[in-house]
């Protein structure tokens, strides 16, 4: 299997007042068609890491990486037209919060049309069959409503739903999901998962999962990278979870309270600072 | 069944909260009854906009009680509440980033409260409960922003203790936290109970959480109370309610179609 | 050397080991951030070179602001060594009227910044807070005094109480209240309902205590760059007033006055009216220059 993304020593600066600090540290992997999950704590770098791929790192960050390639396309210093190219149309991103990634002033099935619009010109009967057809393919009951209705309108389940259909609008090779079921309930975070695990199935797209939740991950993705300060600490394949070995990894596995009786006081993390090296 | 005297140390009876009128009228709770006994930790568990957060601000007087009522030590609570209601019951809110005043140092925030209530040895005291959370003396003038949140939420439960209450109300104390930040909070309030006898009312999302916490729990959806379960029964699958079962389900991760565990 | 970089150590410490510290290393960071900006250290220049001015105007004035020279030899002098800005119509030297002039101004300014301010503050604080009838009637009774303009309210208070610059000055802090009291209450109102609010107000404090500890510090500093940046207005309008004749009476050397009396002598002598008119334009240009540094650094929206 090719890879589709290959990154190797990937790292992000920012200026601050002491000299840059590198928020993401040599961070290298690769990925084909599978799932791959990106767990850490807040400040980890995980979500510049997912950013730095798609080129979108806040613009006072400085990017460098001995490789960063997309199906063969080197993204390193990429023209804005290549981003164009690729972006929405080969690799699509998901955000944590739907209230703040839709147009709050225009419905979303006028989002998604204008979405279809950039791919191409269609008639506007075919864009609008088309919006409802993806918006249904994300299990959205009345495509009909949800195309007239503005984000506002929607519960959060169902605004990442609409979101997700977006994405898929290019039909991307590569997804980046971005804390996507955080601001979710749990109930409504499995359907959404679903939504996620059906269409890497069916459409064999590739997942790149960003979140904090290490249980929520590893039952999800086929492999994790465990990012602490900037860097990757561990990685491993999410049924070899429990043979972890990194102490970082196991504290965090283990400091979470089990609702069937865990151990009283909760585990806690002792940070080495070895870990920084 | 408890009869319906109220036995426990607080005890909320067909609580109902309204917010607005007319049409923009919003039933934010509908009926619901508990009793929380002295020392006891009580959990309510549900998912946005089950009205959990606000049964707690009803019993501290921040959202009115419409229907209902709440007693707190034999005593039915009345609006607004007395001064010395707040030396026996206090809340630690859900974000620690919000709940510090940002030009307040911590000294100011643990002093407050005692000037308020006119406490003796406040220098004493202010010390006394900044330990007791495990933060130093060191942090005793330091502005929030330059603490984490972890460290803040500690602040946030000194405060709470330091009129030494014996009801303390948590709201989702540490859903805004890292997971292993979480742990470290709390093992903390779970110290602390144990320590001065405490008793609490937790209200959480996270059903694991709360089953780490509280002996005894109800479930809220929509405003209304699903099941009251006692942790042991929730360990034991005893829920009889779809809803919880729907939750216990979802609090153990995705199963993905055709899997079995 | 090491003294003063152990100093700056000990303002920025992370750990203050006293009220006094956090407090003091509160207010150098805030300075720190402020002498970045150049500009806004270009305008308090200006504005210390004015309270300096103000203080030491006997010392600096080489002559006597009131009375002139001689009528007949030292009228409308153009600008010589003798007299930095040459003479006015009276033959008085307009350097030392100018210095002296100072001491109007800032006191205009000062006076209205201390009545308009806690007003505002008050009004919109409370207004804020309490919300339901109380804000209705105190934002009414500000809607009141926004709709008029500035000058023309002025002027009618001015002229029901007489001409002077004790009555100039509370007529314009009367007039300039209203927008403190607007923003003071908008900043209430999203602090009102915020956690640390509720949580003071779980702590048995009351309503006085709230307000006054801790909603009115974090209005106060988007309401002192406001006053800041207004002070350009207050002092042109002082200005306005002198120069209707309604604000400082002859032979006071108000700035805005002397632009009057020089005003019929415009073509032949332009110094007259020129020098208060640059003195005016300069401070409040300096005022505006620090407003727009002190927002940078105190607004609490802009900071991070």
């Amino acid at each position: 299997m090719t890879n589709m993304l290959e990154v190797k020593n990937l790292s992000v600066a920012f200026p601050s007042r002491d000299g840059p600090v590198r928020v993401v540290r040599d961070v290298s992997f690769s990925l084909g068609r599978e799932r791959l999950g990106i767990v850490g704590e807040s400040g980890s770098g995980k979500s510049q890491t997912g950013r730095a791929i798609l080129g979108l790192t806040p613009s006072n960050g400085t990017v460098t990486a001995d490789h960063l390639a997309f199906d063969g396309i080197d993204l390193r210093g990429a023209s804005s037209s290549t981003w164009r190219q690729l972006r929405g149309r080969r690799m699509s991103m998901v955000m944590q919060d739907p209230k703040f990634s839709l147009n709050p002033v225009m419905t979303i099935g006028r989002q998604i049309v204008e979405a279809y619009r950039r791919l191409g010109r269609k008639s506007k009967s075919e864009m609008r069959e088309k919006a409802l057809e993806v918006l249904s393919s994300v299990q959205i009951r009345d495509p009909e409503r949800v195309f007239d209705a503005y984000p506002h309108e929607l519960s959060g389940g169902m605004g990442q739903r609409a979101m997700i259909a977006m994405m898929l609008v290019g039909e991307p090779d590569l997804l980046i999901a971005d804390e996507p079921t955080s601001a979710l309930d749990v109930t409504v975070q499995l359907d959404v998962l679903r939504i996620l695990d059906d269409l890497v199935r069916d459409r064999g797209m590739g997942l790149i999962f960003i979140s904090h939740d290490l249980r929520l991950v590893s039952s999800f993705c086929d492999r994790v990278l465990v990012m602490y300060a900037g860097r990757v600490v561990e990685e491993i394949a999410a049924r070899d979870l429990h043979n972890a070995q990194h102490p970082y990894t196991c504290g965090l596995l283990h400091c979470l309270p089990k609702i069937d009786g865990g151990v009283r006081p909760l585990p806690t993390l002792e940070r080495d600072p070895a870990w920084l090296a | 069944m408890t009869a319906s005297n109220t036995k426990g140390l607080i005890s909320v009876r067909d609580l109902g909260v309204t917010f607005g009128h007319g049409t923009n009228e919003v039933k934010a709770v509908r009926g619901v009854s508990f009793d929380v006994a002295q020392g006891e930790s009580f959990g309510i568990v549900g998912e946005s906009g089950s009205g959990k957060s606000t049964v707690l601000r009803a019993i501290c007087g921040l959202a009115p009680t419409s229907a209902g009522t709440i007693t707190f030590q034999g005593e039915a609570l009345k609006a607004p509440r007395q001064p010395a209601f707040y030396r026996d019951v206090q809340m630690v809110f859900q974000d620690p980033y919000a709940s510090l005043h940002p030009r307040h140092t911590i000294d100011k925030v643990l002093s407050e409260p005692l000037a308020i209530h006119g406490l003796d040895d406040p220098e004493g005291r202010v010390e006394r409960a900044l330990e007791d959370v495990g933060l130093g003396q060191g942090f005793r003038f330091r502005f929030p922003h330059q603490l984490s949140g972890g460290q803040r939420q500690r602040v946030a439960i000194a405060r709470a203790l330091i009129l030494e209450p014996q009801v303390l109300l948590l709201d989702e104390p540490t859903s805004a936290l890292d997971a292993s930040i979480q742990a470290e909070v709390l093992n903390l309030l779970d110290a602390l109970r144990h320590k001065r006898g405490l008793t609490y009312v937790l209200v959480s999302h996270d059903l694991a959480v709360v089953a780490h916490m509280c002996e005894r729990l109800v479930v809220m959806q929509h405003g209304r109370e699903v099941e009251e379960l006692t942790r042991s029964a929730l360990q034991h699958h005893e829920a009889t309610q779809e809803y919880t079962r729907n939750l216990l389900v979802a609090s153990e991760g995705f199963k993905a179609k055709g899997t079995s565990t | 050397m090491s003294a003063g970089v152990s100093r700056r150590d000990w303002l920025l410490s992370e750990q203050p080991a006293s009220r006094r510290q956090a407090k003091l290393g509160q207010a150098y960071r805030t300075w720190v951030q402020l002498r970045r900006n150049k500009l806004a250290m270009v305008g308090l220049g200006i504005v210390l070179v004015l309270v300096l001015a103000a203080i030491f105007a006997d010392v600096i004035a080489p002559y006597d602001p009131l009375s002139g020279g001689d009528l007949r030899t030292a009228r409308l002098l153009p600008p010589s060594w003798a007299h930095l800005m040459g003479t006015d119509d009276q033959a008085r030297d307009i350097f030392s009227r100018i210095v002296h002039g100072s001491r109007l101004t800032l006191m205009v300014v000062a006076m209205v910044a201390v009545i308009a301010t806690p007003i505002g503050l008050a009004v919109g604080t409370t207004a804020g807070y309490f919300g339901g009838w109380v804000d209705t009637v105190l934002m009414r009774i500000t809607d009141i005094f926004l709709a008029f303009p500035r000058l023309i309210l002025a002027l009618a208070f001015v002229a029901a109480l007489g001409p002077g610059i004790e009555n100039a000055i509370i007529a314009i802090a009367i007039t300039s209240w209203p927008p403190y009291a607007r923003l003071a209450r908008a900043e209430t109102l999203t602090i009102r309902n915020a956690d640390y609010i509720d949580a003071i107000r779980l702590q048995g404090a009351g309503s006085g205590r709230i307000i006054w500890g801790h909603v009115v510090p974090l209005c106060m500093s988007s309401v002192i760059v406001r006053v800041t940046l207004d002070m350009a207005g207050i002092i042109l309008t002082a200005a306005g007033l002198g120069f209707l004749g309604l604000g400082a009476q002859p032979p006071q050397p108000e700035w805005g006055a002397m632009i009057a009396s020089g005003r019929r002598f415009i073509i032949d002598f332009w110094w007259v009216a020129t020098m208060p008119g640059i003195a005016i334009f300069v401070v409040s240009l300096g005022f505006n220059l620090l407003g727009d540094g002190l927002r940078d650094v105190l607004d609490p929206k802009a900071a991070q």
